[in-house]
């Protein structure tokens, strides 16, 4: 059988068998560039930052608090808390409601209303960051202001939390950033649940529970890791988020004291002060170190969330 | 039916509470998208004029602002100059991971690479072009396209391979075995059987790109005139109305929503297209 295939092979013009070797050389040297593309990424940002690390130490630039590029002095905690205090906020309000319109739209609700629900929850995540950004500035930011104020006295048991709301703020940052989360993990989260096995469910209604009863005992603890890799997926992309957080988050460099303070993130501030800064090499350091450890939290965060994920859903 | 009547009154109770709860979690969800779109038309439809399309801004803080004549050319430009390097180079990698490497361990990894440069921050990319294009050479329109790119190809990789993915094995046997090499299973057979679901992957990808803002902000740069050359700063919608969002200027504001609800438009028609492209392509 052998000699049949070495003669169809021989039979194409030499043009052609030197082809299937380029065309696959084409295609692997394509496939390593994105892997080199990364490295050389990480590399860069790793080499523009070592001015600003090493005139404050790592563990001074990251836990620093004093943000005061005038001064050069460049502590990042002011810039890192507010980012993940906005993206906790975001988690807690935006994961909640995703879960509940995935469990909706795949448990209770008709099969016809399930596909509209899907298509304008998804819509959300066409929706571009920069109209996020001047919706939550022109239009939350003012109509918010005072809801706000009475959460923050309603809440002021809560550590981290009361005294008089600025407008824009960490919170907002945080409801803006529950919204943009909230397509990706409601996604996520509806396809965990749809990939529960429908025996579990019969055998839990079977039994005479509830449709609750069945969601609960039955339905969320499969999903649940699902879930959880989705609203992980969620997070890596409230940490990174720019624009939308740059406009409502209010800018001000100092270490906040409550979730209702204006606050900074590491995003805003690349977004700001980059481009004044392109001619002060310490500070435009300083910055590339930000974009660093933005780029480190989000890395690790999203390869823990695809591993969620990857094991939750088995292909 | 008796049976049935054995669920206490608590638990029922129970059921219906959670049940509302759960419905009012997906009005909840719902509610942001009619409150953005909604006030976005309302705002937006209002600055809207033959004017605004037709006008440069002015560059002048009172008066008139002028359109948004070159963001908007400047998006086109500028996505189209990304779609063009990153579609091409997304479908191949695609190809690679569907066609050659597929079970391999070095198409394993570079599944995962794609989806970690997904999360990379939009803002992080804009940086990395800055520092290996920008410096020393000033903005170009052409820079921020490959920024852009940069973000649109683990997109229609991804998407590229689920389509490729879709083609059945049987069309590709057949070929090879009528003696066709590998590259011209590819491109006759696999390419056109996979077409429409690659144009539905290229079209989410560039709608994803032409919202992008961060990624622009150091790399295209903010002009005020119209340029079609792609070697010098080039404004885009994005990035317009970023800036004039933050003029404490009610026409300045004004020239924000009708630019955000023109990008909002330009980007569901995209995705409509998308869908509509979609759902010709073969039975996933």
């Amino acid at each position: 059988a052998s000699g049949t295939l070495g003669a169809l092979a021989l039979a194409r013009p030499p043009r052609e068998r030197l082809a299937d070797p380029a065309f696959r050389a084409l295609l692997v040297a394509l496939a390593a560039g994105v892997l080199v593309l990364l490295a050389w990424f990480l590399a860069r940002l790793a080499s523009e930052s070592q001015p600003a690390l090493s005139h404050e130490g790592v563990l001074g630039y990251a836990f620093g608090a004093d943000w005061d590029p005038a001064h050069s002095r460049f502590g990042a905690w002011p810039l890192l808390l507010g980012t993940l205090a906005s993206s906790a906020v975001a988690l807690v309000i935006g994961v909640p409601v995703a879960v509940a319109s995935a469990l909706f739209a795949v448990e209770l609700c008709p099969r016809r209303l399930r596909a509209a629900l899907t298509i304008l929850v998804d819509l959300l995540a066409a929706v571009p960051s920069v109209v996020y950004g001047l919706w939550g500035f022109l239009y939350l930011v003012p109509h918010l202001q005072g809801f706000q104020q009475f959460l923050a006295d309603k809440l002021a048991f809560l550590p981290f939390v009361g005294g008089s709301v600025a407008g824009p703020s960490i919170f907002l940052a945080g409801v803006v950033l529950a919204i943009m989360i909230l397509p990706i993990a409601a996604a996520i989260a509806r396809e965990a649940i749809a990939r529960v096995p429908a025996d579990h469910r019969e055998a839990a209604l079977a039994l005479g529970a509830t449709r609750w009863e069945a969601i609960r005992i039955a339905v969320l603890p499969h999903a649940r890791a699902g879930i959880t890799g989705g609203a992980m997926l969620g997070l890596g992309r409230a940490l990174g988020e720019t624009i939308a957080v740059t406009l409502v988050i209010g800018n001000a460099a100092g270490v906040p004291h409550q979730l209702f303070d204006q606050g900074y993130s590491l995003a805003a501030v690349l977004a700001n002060e980059f481009g004044e800064a392109a001619n002060v090499p310490l500070h435009s350091s300083a910055l590339f170190a930000a974009g660093l450890l933005l780029f480190v939290l989000t890395l690790v965060v999203n390869a823990a969330a695809r591993a969620i994920v990857a094991r939750s859903v088995p292909r | 039916m008796s049976a049935l009547a054995a669920v206490s009154p608590r638990r029922r109770r129970k059921d219906r509470a959670m049940r509302a709860v759960l419905g009012a979690g997906a009005l909840v969800a719902l509610a942001p998208l009619f409150l953005i779109l909604g006030y976005l038309v309302h705002k937006g439809l209002g600055a809207w004029s033959w004017h605004f399309f037709a006008s440069d801004p002015t560059g002048s803080f009172l008066g008139d602002p002028g359109g948004i004549r070159s963001a908007l050319l400047g998006t086109v430009e500028i996505v189209a100059m990304a779609a063009l390097l990153a579609i091409p180079a997304g479908i191949a990698v695609a190809l690679y991971l569907s066609e050659l490497g597929a079970g391999g361990r070095f198409a394993a990894t570079l599944r995962y690479l794609l989806d970690v440069m997904t999360g990379v921050p939009s803002i992080v990319v804009g940086l990395f072009v800055y520092v290996t294009l920008v410096v020393g050479g000033g903005y170009a329109a052409w820079k921020g396209a490959v920024a852009l790119a940069i973000l649109m190809l683990p997109i229609v990789a991804r998407s590229a391979e689920v389509v490729l993915g879709l083609v059945p094995q049987d069309l590709r046997e057949a070929a090879l075995a009528l003696g066709a090499p590998r590259w011209r299973v590819v491109l006759r057979v696999v390419l056109p059987a996979a077409a429409s679901g690659l144009v539905t992957g290229s079209l989410l990808a560039i709608a994803r790109g032409a919202g992008e803002t961060a990624p622009l902000l150091f790399t295209a740069g903010l002009v005020n005139g119209t340029t079609l050359d792609p070697t010098r700063a080039m404004s885009s919608l994005p990035l317009q109305i970023f800036s004039d969002v933050q003029q404490a200027q009610d026409r300045l504001q004004a020239r924000a929503w009708g630019a955000a609800l023109a990008l909002v438009a330009l980007i569901l028609a995209l995705n409509l297209i998308a869908r509509l492209a979609s759902r010709r392509s073969l039975p996933a």
